[in-house]
C-alpha cells in the first residue's frame, strides 16, 4: 500500500472501506456512504489534486445500489485515484460539489438528468443534459429501453437568466448558426456593444451514445468512439480502445503503440492548423484562412494514405491499429512533414506580419489563469491560462513515454496565446512524429483478438488535439459493455467561453469561439 | 503585405479540377465495398462484421435476403476482411450519390445448403452505375453557368465529422465557388438545404423551422450516414435517423464523412433538380 493511501485511512477511518488497484496505477477507494465531500476537500487542499470528471453508474440490479465515480489527479503522480461512493437506490441523492469545484457543475447535473441520482446542495440544479420540456425520464438507467420513443420536442422552454436596465438587450442565437458549425444556444446579455454575460444551453445533439454503447458488441463501439466528436475520431476511438485493453490486460505490442501515436499527432496537426487558419478568417484575414486550408489538406493527404480515410476513420482498434503500413508509406510521412513544415513556417509568418491581426486577437477573450485554474479548463485552453496539463507528459501513454516534447504554457490567456500554444504544438507534433518513426519498432501492428472478460472497470486518458479525453468502462458479458463514461474535454471548457467572453463586444464572439473551438457532439454525445 | 502576395504567387493555383479531372486518391483510400453476388459463399459472417447494419441477412425458409445498404455504410471494410473468398472488396469509388434512396439500396436472394451457406444466386440487384467520374454532372454544370445557388447547412446532430468536409470545399483545394456556390448565414437567403445527422430529438425542431424559412423552389441534401439513414446511431430515444424522417430530401450523399468530391457530386447533381424545380415553379 502507498503511503498516499494509509495517510487516507488514518485520515478518514470511517469513510475508506478499501483501495483496490483495479488496474495499474488506477486506485479505487471505495467509501462508506455517498458523502464524498470530505476527502475530495481534502484532495483538494493538501495534495493540490484536481478534479478530473465525475460519472455515475446503475448497478441496482447487480449490486442493489447506484455508484458515483469521482476521478482525481495529483501533480507529480501519474496514477489515479478514484472514489467510489454508493448511493441507496431507495434514496438517490449525494452532496453536490459544485460549489467548490465549479468544473463538475454540469457533470453532476448531468447524473441527474441521466440517473435521477439528486445533486443535493448544487448552487444551480437545473436541468442540463436532457431540455426542459424532456419527460421525467432517466435514460441511462438500466431499466429504460434504447428504443424508448418520446413525444416530439416541444422547443426550448429553458429560462434564461432575465435582462433588467435601460438600453440593455438579449441577442439570442441558435441553435442554427450563421456558419458551417455545430448546433448550440447563445444568449448575450448586452449593453450597447459589450457583452454583460453569455449564457449557454448545449445537448442539441444528445444522441444517447453512452446508452449506445451498452448496446453494441465491443468491437462495433470502436466505430461508435471514433463517432463522439468527428474532429477527434481517432483521439476518442484510441482512448476508448486503451480502455478495453486495459480493463482485459491486452497488451498492445510496441509497434502499434508507435503507430498510435503518430496518428495522434497528425490528427493534432490538421486541427491546430485548421483553427489557426479560421481564428485568423474570423478577423477578416482570409488570405491566411486560404493558405491554412491548403496546408491542411496536405496533412489529411497523408492521413488518407496511412489510414484509408482523410480523417483517420476506421484506424483505431482493440489491440493495436486496423492496418499496419508499409515501407513506402512510412517514408510519406517524412516526405509530406518536410512539406508541411515548411508550408507550415511561412502560414505562420503571413498570420504575424498583420499588425491588425495582432491588435485583434490580443488581450481579445480573457481567460485569467487563476479563473483556468479554478474552472478546471484542460487542454489548449488551460495551456494558454496558466494550466500547465498535457496527459501525453503528466500520465504517459503507450509511445509517449519514448518521444521527447515541450508542454508550451502561456499566462496571458487571451485569443492570441491560445493561437500560439496552437503553432508551437504543431512544431512539436512535428518532432514527436519524426521521433516515432525514427524509432518505430518492427513487430505486430495488432495484438491477436481475444473475448473480453466480463466485470473488469478501466479508465483511459488521451491527450486529445483539444485536450483531455477520459474514456471509463465496465465490461459485461457476451463481448459487451455494461457502461461507458466519455469525457471529452469540451465538457470542462464551456464555462471558459462564458468567463472569456466577458467585456468583449459581439463582433468578438465567433473569433473568441473559434480560439477554444469547442466540440458540441462531445459535450452533448 | 508584399510577402503574403509573393507566396500567394508561388503557390500558383492550388485548385483541382473535379469533376472535370479525377481527384487525386491515395492509394490507400477506401470508397465503397462492393459485392459479387454470385461468387458469395455466405453473407453472415459479413453481415456479422458490419458495425452499421449496412449489410444485414434476413433468412426465411431455406432462403435468404441480402441487404447492403450504401446509405449507412461508413466505408470501414470490415466487411471485405470478413470475406476470405473476395465476394466483399472495397473500391475507390465515392461518387455515391443518388436522389432516390432506393438506389443505395442493393437485394440479393439466396438459396441455402443446410449448413447455411448459399446454393444458388435467385436474384440480385445491380449496384449503383459504374460511370466515369464526373460524367452525370457534367450537363448540370454546363446548364450552371449564368445561376448561382446558395447553400444553407444544417447540422441537426452529426458529430462533426461532415462539417470538416463542408468546410473544406471551401478550401482553395476544393473551392466551390468556382461553380457559382456559395453558404449563406440564412435559410432564407438558401436555395438548398446541406443537412447532417442523425436528427436529435432536440434538433428536431430547429430543422423543421429551417426548412420552413427556406423559400420555395428549394433542395434538401442528406448527407453523410447518419444524415441518411442514422448511421451507427440509428434511431432511438434520442435520435429520429436520418433527415428524411423529418422533411424531404432530394440528394442522399453516403459517406462518413463523405469526402469533398463527394459532396461536390452530389450537390451538383441536386442542382439539377434545382434548376428543374426553377422552371416548373409558378410565378407569383
Amino acid at each position: 500500500m502507498r503511503p498516499f493511501f494509509e495517510e487516507l485511512r488514518a485520515r478518514f477511518p470511517e469513510l475508506v472501506r478499501s483501495v483496490e488497484e483495479v488496474v495499474s496505477g488506477q486506485f479505487t477507494v471505495l467509501l462508506n456512504g455517498s458523502d464524498a465531500t470530505g476527502i475530495a476537500r481534502h484532495f483538494l487542499a493538501e495534495h493540490k489534486a484536481r478534479l478530473v470528471t465525475v460519472f455515475a453508474e446503475d448497478r441496482v440490479n447487480a449490486e442493489g445500489v447506484f455508484y458515483n465515480y469521482y476521478v482525481f489527479d495529483r501533480p507529480g503522480d501519474p496514477a489515479w485515484v478514484i472514489l467510489k461512493a454508493s448511493i441507496p437506490k431507495d434514496h438517490p441523492s449525494f452532496p453536490s460539489l459544485a460549489a467548490e469545484f465549479p468544473a463538475v457543475n454540469w457533470q453532476e447535473r448531468e447524473i441527474q438528468d441521466w440517473f435521477g441520482i439528486e445533486a443535493a446542495g448544487h448552487p444551480n440544479p437545473r436541468r442540463v443534459a436532457l431540455h426542459d420540456n424532456w419527460p421525467d425520464v432517466h435514460p441511462l438507467r438500466k431499466d429504460f429501453p434504447l428504443a424508448t420513443v418520446l413525444p416530439p420536442f416541444e422547443g426550448e422552454q429553458h429560462v434564461y437568466r432575465p435582462t433588467h436596465g435601460e438600453g440593455v438587450f438579449q441577442i439570442p442565437v441558435g441553435p442554427v448558426h450563421a456558419g458551417i458549425i455545430e448546433p448550440g444556444h447563445f444568449n448575450f446579455a448586452v449593453a450597447g456593444e459589450p457583452i454583460l454575460y453569455l449564457q449557454l444551453r448545449m445537448f442539441y445533439t444528445h444522441k444517447g451514445t453512452e446508452k449506445l454503447f451498452e448496446n453494441l458488441p465491443i468491437p462495433r463501439a470502436v466505430f461508435l468512439a471514433e463517432s463522439i466528436s468527428g474532429d477527434s475520431a481517432f483521439s476518442h476511438g484510441a482512448a476508448f480502445c486503451q480502455a478495453i485493453e486495459r480493463a482485459a490486460g491486452i497488451e498492445v505490442p510496441a509497434r502499434a503503440q508507435f503507430l498510435r501515436a503518430i496518428l495522434l499527432e497528425l490528427e493534432r496537426i490538421a486541427n491546430h492548423v485548421g483553427d489557426i487558419g479560421a481564428i485568423a478568417n474570423d478577423v477578416g484575414f482570409v488570405i491566411a484562412n486560404a493558405h491554412a486550408g491548403r496546408v491542411r489538406e496536405i496533412v489529411l493527404g497523408l492521413n488518407e494514405t496511412l489510414t484509408g480515410n482523410r480523417v483517420l476513420r476506421g484506424m483505431a482498434a482493440i489491440g493495436g491499429v486496423r492496418r499496419d503500413w508499409r515501407q513506402v508509406q512510412v517514408e510519406a510521412i517524412g516526405k509530406t512533414l518536410e512539406v508541411v513544415e515548411r508550408e507550415f513556417r511561412d502560414l505562420v509568418a503571413i498570420v504575424q506580419s498583420s499588425n491588425s491581426t495582432r491588435e485583434r486577437l490580443e488581450r481579445t477573450g480573457i481567460l485569467r489563469p487563476e479563473k483556468a485554474a479554478m474552472l478546471g479548463i484542460v487542454g489548449v485552453a488551460g495551456r494558454a491560462s496558466g494550466v500547465d496539463l498535457d496527459l501525453r507528459r503528466d500520465h504517459p501513454y503507450e509511445a509517449y513515454r519514448h518521444l521527447p516534447f515541450r508542454v508550451p504554457v502561456y499566462q496571458a490567456g487571451d485569443v492570441r496565446r491560445r493561437l500560439q500554444i496552437r503553432i508551437d504544438e504543431v512544431g512539436e507534433s512535428i518532432k514527436i512524429i519524426r521521433a516515432a518513426v525514427a524509432g518505430l519498432p518492427d513487430g505486430p501492428h495488432r495484438a491477436p483478438e481475444q473475448p473480453i472478460p466480463p466485470d473488469r472497470c478501466a479508465l483511459s486518458a488521451v491527450e486529445g488535439w483539444r485536450g483531455e479525453i477520459v474514456h471509463w468502462v465496465r465490461t459485461g458479458d457476451g463481448n459487451r459493455l455494461e457502461r461507458c463514461k466519455v469525457k471529452d474535454p469540451s465538457i470542462n471548457n464551456w464555462p471558459a467561453i462564458v468567463e472569456a467572453m466577458e467585456g468583449n463586444i459581439v463582433a468578438d464572439f465567433p473569433v473568441i469561439n473559434k480560439s477554444f473551438n469547442l466540440s458540441y457532439s462531445g459535450t452533448d454525445r | 503585405m508584399f510577402k503574403i502576395l509573393q507566396k500567394t504567387f508561388n503557390v500558383g493555383t492550388a485548385t483541382a479540377n473535379y469533376p472535370r479531372s479525377a481527384p487525386r486518391l491515395a492509394e490507400q483510400f477506401r470508397g465503397c465495398p462492393e459485392f459479387d453476388f454470385d461468387s458469395w459463399s455466405d453473407a453472415r459472417p459479413v453481415a456479422d462484421a458490419c458495425p452499421t447494419g449496412a449489410i444485414a441477412v434476413c433468412d426465411r425458409d431455406g432462403a435468404r435476403q441480402v441487404t447492403v445498404d450504401y446509405g449507412r455504410c461508413i466505408f470501414c471494410g470490415e466487411c471485405a476482411e470478413a470475406s476470405p473468398d473476395g465476394a466483399v472488396r472495397m473500391t475507390q469509388r465515392f461518387e455515391l450519390a443518388a436522389a432516390d434512396r432506393r438506389d443505395l439500396v442493393l437485394i440479393a436472394e439466396y438459396t441455402l445448403h443446410p449448413d447455411g451457406s448459399h446454393a444458388a444466386l435467385q436474384s440480385a440487384s445491380s449496384g449503383p452505375s459504374a460511370e466515369e467520374p464526373g460524367k452525370r454532372i457534367e450537363a448540370a454544370i454546363h446548364n450552371l453557368l449564368g445561376r448561382s445557388l446558395s447553400i444553407r447547412q444544417v447540422d441537426a446532430g452529426s458529430c462533426n465529422g461532415c462539417e470538416q468536409e463542408i468546410v473544406a470545399l471551401n478550401n482553395p483545394i476544393h473551392d466551390i465557388e468556382r461553380f457559382g456556390i456559395h453558404f449563406v448565414a440564412s435559410p432564407r437567403h438558401a436555395d438548398m438545404l446541406l443537412v447532417t445527422g442523425p436528427v436529435t430529438r432536440n434538433m428536431e425542431l430547429a430543422l423543421r423551422k429551417t426548412w420552413a424559412a427556406t423559400p420555395d423552389p428549394k433542395v434538401v441534401v442528406a448527407v453523410g450516414a447518419c444524415g441518411i439513414s442514422g448511421g451507427i446511431f440509428g434511431t432511438n430515444y434520442a435520435s429520429l435517423g436520418g433527415v428524411d424522417a423529418i422533411i424531404p430530401v432530394d440528394v442522399y450523399i453516403p459517406g462518413c464523412p463523405p469526402r469533398p468530391e463527394a459532396l461536390l457530386h452530389g450537390i451538383l447533381l441536386a442542382l439539377g433538380q434545382v434548376r428543374q424545380r426553377a422552371n416548373s415553379h409558378p410565378r407569383r
